[in-house]
């Protein structure tokens, strides 16, 4: 199976004033289609630098990344945009909804930087509000939603686009653990239909429930398998 | 993504702050009202002008003799005749014009109204008519009679409209009142010509024993004013051989440099206020900076969903520019009723034709301005926000 993405000895410093911090270390997996992989570690592991790459909001200081078989760190700031905005569906932690618009209109977003026309936009976000069950709250400003509601917003907005890769900035993060669950189950939806989507945490137990964890720490993977492996090596490691 | 969504993008985010919006316009507002009012009082300046000069005759040219030192040199009447005749494809009348400083008298009561001694061509020079009775005639001229054509302002005030026929009397002379010149305006005023009374020059001058020194030449062609002037003043210059013994009043030549001394004056106000205009640039700028800071969030998650530099920084920009632009609509349409009110202001104090007109151009230059300002002043912090590193303003609270 070819790989979706791919990171080739990706390192990422950053200058603290004097000293250097090398946030990622020479770090190299790749992530096929169809998979759900938990990226897991303790703040500071480097996972949200990790993130920032996928996502293409960040360029590595080395190594190669290479997305839809694409050099990713070649590419212009525009070209970047156009990635972010037609490969890629971020949901995060702060939900990161634009308060002044409806909950249709936030999900129209993506799609308008796409170029999509404004009634096919309309439809496209209708059905995916529709799959997280939000088709009776399109009016509503996010406000006037619950954390969990606001959270199945930022996830159809994601998955507007039809991305390749769904990533998840600790989604559950901000939630309580029975909403937390559902959104998770959303996500193993999402998955189960066919979508690639990557998970940061910093939660065993949320890794646990994607098929393949890989934990950071200090920048440097530590380990790279399926969950129930996982499970194993957190028993050995405790 | 379409321009018409940058643009109704911005509307949205422009009217869910109007308060902000407002005060963000008003040095705007503020600007395009002061250009247009000046430029409104401007043009009725010159209104004002033409017109007051215009009544004084803007086709006719004044000359005042002064003669030559103690030499007998002088213009008689005659002489000035002569240069009019000759030169009949420039000039048409003429009328000697002196002013009596002698008493009137009417009934028993002394009044103040002007006497001035003319030919019976000067209400055809002055474009006067009579609404009742006669005009002067040549006759009343070579007899030197002792008639009078007055005001209507006296034969309301002491004659109660019925002034033909009745007697005044100049100096104890009796004269009689042959015509009525008809009102300038529809209340004749104290003062105004309408409160004068006209005898012949012939008349007038045995009166006051003293030549004519004072005279009104009508043209043929109000376009060749300024050649008329020369061909008088080329007859003058012949019989005194110096050209300090008489002077030509042209009025148009008066009103056109009165003209462009309030157009200098109206450029310099309009420039002043147009200072105002880059003040409320720079308050849109201020507050496109600080929209700029309020929104680096927005800003992180519309580049993560795929917004490009351009598309941010064409949200600002039209978003500045919109702003501004509303500000000019605000300030012509403000600025167009405080020019009706003017008007209407200004007919009261100074009389009906002059009107503090809005003049088309400096509405569609003030709105072009401000447009403009809109662009100059929001690009900076357009160029800002276009440049912010998604990361970083993703964090940012």
């Amino acid at each position: 199976m070819k790989p979706l993405l791919e990171f080739k000895d990706i390192r990422k410093t950053y200058e603290m004033g004097d000293t250097i911090v090398h946030a990622l270390d020479g770090v190299s997996f790749q992530i096929c289609e169809g998979e759900f992989v938990a990226i897991v570690g303790q703040s500071g592991s480097g996972k949200s630098t990790c993130m920032n790459i996928i996502g293409c909001l960040d360029i590595q200081t080395s190594g190669d990344y290479i997305l839809n078989e694409r050099d990713v760190s070649l590419m212009k700031k525009d070209e970047l945009a156009e990635f972010r905005n037609k490969s890629l569906g971020f949901i995060f932690q702060q939900y990161n909804l634009l308060p002044k618009l409806s909950v249709l209109e936030n999900v129209c977003v993506p799609l308008m930087y796409a170029g999509v026309s404004k009634k096919e936009r309309n439809t496209i976000a209708k059905e995916k509000l529709e799959s997280v069950g939000l088709e009776h709250k399109l009016k509503n400003k996010p406000k006037q939603l619950s954390g969990g509601q606001q959270q199945r917003v930022s996830i159809a907005r994601a998955l507007a686009v039809s991305p390749s890769v769904l990533l998840a900035d600790e989604p559950t993060g901000a939630l309580d653990s029975k909403t937390g669950e559902d959104v998770l189950e959303l996500l193993k939806n999402i998955h189960k239909n066919g979508n690639t989507v990557i998970l940061i945490t910093h939660d065993n137990e949320i890794a646990y429930q994607a098929q393949r964890v890989i934990r950071l720490e200090d920048g440097i993977i530590v380990f790279d398998g399926n969950a129930q492996d996982y499970k194993k090596y957190r028993v050995v490691i405790s | 993504m379409k321009y018409s969504e940058s643009i109704s993008m911005a509307f949205s985010n422009i009217f869910s702050s109007k308060m902000r919006t407002f005060l963000t316009m008003i040095g705007i507002i503020i600007g395009i009202v002061s250009v247009i009012v000046i430029v409104g009082l401007g043009s009725a300046m010159e209104d004002y002008i033409e017109q007051s000069f215009e009544s004084m005759g803007a086709d006719t040219l004044t000359v005042a003799i002064f003669g030559r030192g103690n030499t007998s040199k002088t213009v008689s009447d005659e002489d000035m005749y002569a240069i009019v005749a000759d030169n009949s494809e420039y000039l048409h009348e003429l009328s000697p014009n002196i002013s009596c400083s002698s008493t009137l008298k009417i009934g028993n009561e002394i009044v103040s109204s002007t006497i001035t001694g003319v030919s019976e061509q000067y209400f055809s020079i002055k474009d006067y008519t009579m609404s009742s009775g006669r005009n002067l005639t040549f006759a009343d001229m070579e007899y030197r009679s002792n008639v009078a054509v007055i005001g209507e302002y006296i034969n309301q005030t002491y004659f109660g409209g019925a002034g033909v026929g009745q007697t005044i009397k100049i100096d104890g002379n009796a004269f009689e009142v042959i015509g009525i010149k008809t009102a300038d305006t529809t209340t004749p005023t104290e003062g105004s010509a309408d409160d004068t009374v006209f005898i012949p020059y012939t008349t007038a001058s045995r009166m006051a024993q003293t030549p004519m020194s004072s005279y009104i030449v009508s043209i043929q062609n109000e376009e060749k004013i300024n050649e008329s002037e020369v061909v008088i003043e080329d007859a003058l210059y012949e019989i005194f051989s110096d050209d300090s013994s008489y002077s030509i009043i042209n009025m148009s030549a008066m009103i056109d440099e009165m003209q462009s001394m309030v157009g200098v004056l109206i450029f310099v106000l309009t420039a002043i206020a147009g200072i105002s205009l880059l003040v409320g640039g720079i308050g849109i700028m201020n507050i496109m900076l600080v929209s700029v800071t309020e929104r680096t969030k927005e800003i992180g998650i519309r580049k993560s969903l795929g917004a490009k530099e351009k598309y941010i920084m064409r949200q600002f920009i039209i978003e500045a520019s919109t702003t501004s632009a509303l500000g000019g609509i605000i300030g012509i349409v403000v600025g167009v009723g405080l020019c009706t009110v003017a008007t209407t202001i200004v007919e009261r104090f100074m009389g009906e034709g002059i009107s503090v007109a809005p003049s088309l151009d400096a509405m569609l230059i003030s709105f072009l301005i401000s447009s403009g300002i809109g662009i100059l002043f929001g690009y900076i912090p357009a160029k800002k926000a276009s440049l912010l590193n998604p990361i970083d303003a993703l964090k940012y609270d």
